[in-house]
């Protein structure tokens, strides 16, 4: 079963290969430099998880942040931890729990695609890992977090593969750095038109495989749990991807690839915090409406207010991580995760489906403070980049592209 | 001498280069082009977000003709790209000073 869930982990490496592809897909003619957004995170995250970040997420038991028990991967070896995973390594755990905390401040970079300086984006994803999402992790999914909903949290808010932890605070963060650094040069305008489809819908599709470690995964054993989170995985996937297509037929007159993938993803997003709590049939539900709701998050929200978010990171991620948690609090049943007991053994109701209104409360309270914590600490960070490195490049550099500005090369070399 | 200029579909380019062919007409040049006339081009829709596309892909096609030659080749050429719609192109002509083959200096219609 470790091998099984080292395959996991592997998958989702893939993940960010598949959003730069994504992404990079979505920038007009500079795509090296999305590319490079996804690829350095992968190293820059793996060293701060190493240095400090796995600590701060899962060592001790403190309701907001972890301690540095863990601190340069001390104490995490071959033995299981049993307070997250009985069953596999630590180091397991510790290398499938890094995947999240790389790819979500991968997804945030789609809000500040094509004109933030390299360095200050390296400075911003150190900081951010560090006062938002280690933070949001450990309050989640770490013992004694406020919001831990199966190690004695205050409010347990059900997040079974992050919705709040990922989707919402890098969708939320993406919003406040769009709105920080303003619009691209020429945005919006045609030159601003996505780069090449073909790649993105690849990066969708690697997307939709990667997904199944994510949310199957975070079952941590090879259970009926981690099956029944596959099924509602891949059911809102699927019903995200009509809901968008036809909302877009409905209004453009046309069904587009683009809105196709664009669906898919927001119904993983959606489904991600409901994956190990809900049944099939609430899953396809969940997707519908995310399809729909993150359709009209980047037509009608995404103009009215004109903030220039180039892959709709908040449009897809904020808004279908947040449907997704309350609707988790609406559809979590006890008939497909009886993991939470009283004191006696007995199987507690979870969602509002299984009588317990008041948890839709729990997944609200999960949602205000992921929101709160993003934009006050995206907030803070943007200016501390802004005073030290600068965040934006200069004109001329953003007009040159930011291949050849940062990073002294071509995407495409054609001339032979 | 006559140069032909003529802008048409790039869909069409093969039965104009067929038709030509088949009335003896050899020599052309080849450009892809971009542009518009009264055609309005066409409206693209990313994620809500619309462009229009008013600029679009065409075929230049330049020959020169002996003057002879000239309403036949007008003629075959008119027929072979036209379809009936907005869009089909112009064609556009002016006389030639003269024609010079490099390898050999020919002149004239010689020269074509």
């Amino acid at each position: 079963m470790t091998s099984l869930f080292r395959l996991r982990a592997l998958s989702l490496l893939l993940i960010p290969v598949a959003l730069s592809a994504q992404t990079g897909g979505d920038i007009p003619s500079k795509i090296l430099g999305t590319m490079m957004h996804s690829f350095i995170l992968m190293a820059v995250v793996t060293v701060i998880w190493a240095v400090a970040g796995y600590s701060l997420a899962f060592g001790g038991s403190s309701p907001f942040v972890g301690d540095l028990h863990f601190a340069f991967l001390n104490n995490v070896g071959s033995a299981p931890n049993p307070d997250y995973a009985s069953t596999i390594p630590q180091q397991t755990f510790m290398v499938y729990q890094l995947m999240f905390a790389i790819i979500t401040p991968a997804l945030i970079s789609g809000a500040f695609a094509e004109r933030m300086k390299f360095s200050a984006m390296l400075l911003f994803t150190v900081l951010w890992s560090l006062i938002v999402y280690f933070p949001m992790a450990h309050m989640v999914w770490g013992k004694g977090g406020l919001l831990n909903a199966s190690l004695g949290g205050k409010f347990p808010c059900f997040d079974f593969a992050g919705g709040t932890v990922v989707h919402i605070t890098s969708g939320v963060s993406a919003l406040v750095c769009a709105l920080y650094l303003g619009k691209r040069l020429g945005f919006p305008g045609p030159t601003i038109k996505p780069h090449n489809l073909v790649i993105s819908f690849i990066g969708a599709c690697l997307l939709w495989v990667g997904w199944f470690g994510f949310n199957a995964g975070s079952a941590l054993a090879a259970s009926s749990l981690a099956t029944s989170a596959f099924v509602a995985t891949h059911f809102g996937a699927a019903a995200a991807t009509l809901g968008w297509i036809f909302a877009e037929w409905i209004e453009n007159g046309k069904p587009s690839v683009l809105g196709g993938i664009s669906g898919c993803v927001a119904g993983l997003v959606a489904i991600t915090p409901a994956s190990g709590f809900v049944k099939p049939f609430p899953a396809l539900l969940i997707g519908l409406c995310a399809g729909v709701v993150c359709y009209l998050m980047v037509t009608r929200v995404k103009a009215k207010f004109a903030y220039d978010d180039a892959l709709d990171a908040f449009g897809v991620h904020g808004a279908g991580g947040t449907l997704g948690a309350l609707l988790t609090g609406v559809f979590a049943t006890s008939a497909v995760n009886d993991g939470f007991k009283d004191a006696a053994g007995k199987v507690l109701p979870l969602g509002v489906v299984d009588g317990n209104g008041g948890q839709v409360l729990n997944q609200l309270m999960g949602c205000l403070i992921a929101w709160v914590l993003a934009i006050v600490g995206t907030l803070i960070i943007l200016k501390i980049c802004d005073m030290t490195l600068g965040l934006r490049v200069g004109k001329e550099q953003e007009s040159e592209g930011l291949d050849l500005s940062m990073h002294g090369e071509e995407g495409y070399i054609f001339e032979s | 001498m006559k140069k032909i200029e003529a802008i048409i579909q790039p869909f069409k380019l093969d039965e104009v280069k067929e038709a030509l062919k088949a009335i003896g007409i050899d020599g052309m040049t080849i450009t892809e082009v971009r542009g518009h006339g009264r055609q309005k081009g066409h409206k693209e829709v990313y994620r809500g977000q619309e462009y229009n596309v008013d600029l679009l892909p065409k075929v230049k096609l330049e020959l020169v003709v002996p003057s002879g030659r000239f309403d036949e080749v007008v003629k075959t050429l008119t027929a072979a790209a036209r379809t009936g719609k907005i869009g089909d192109g112009k064609i556009f002509v002016y006389d030639v000073a003269e024609a010079i083959r490099i390898r050999n200096d020919d002149r004239g219609e010689s020269a074509l």
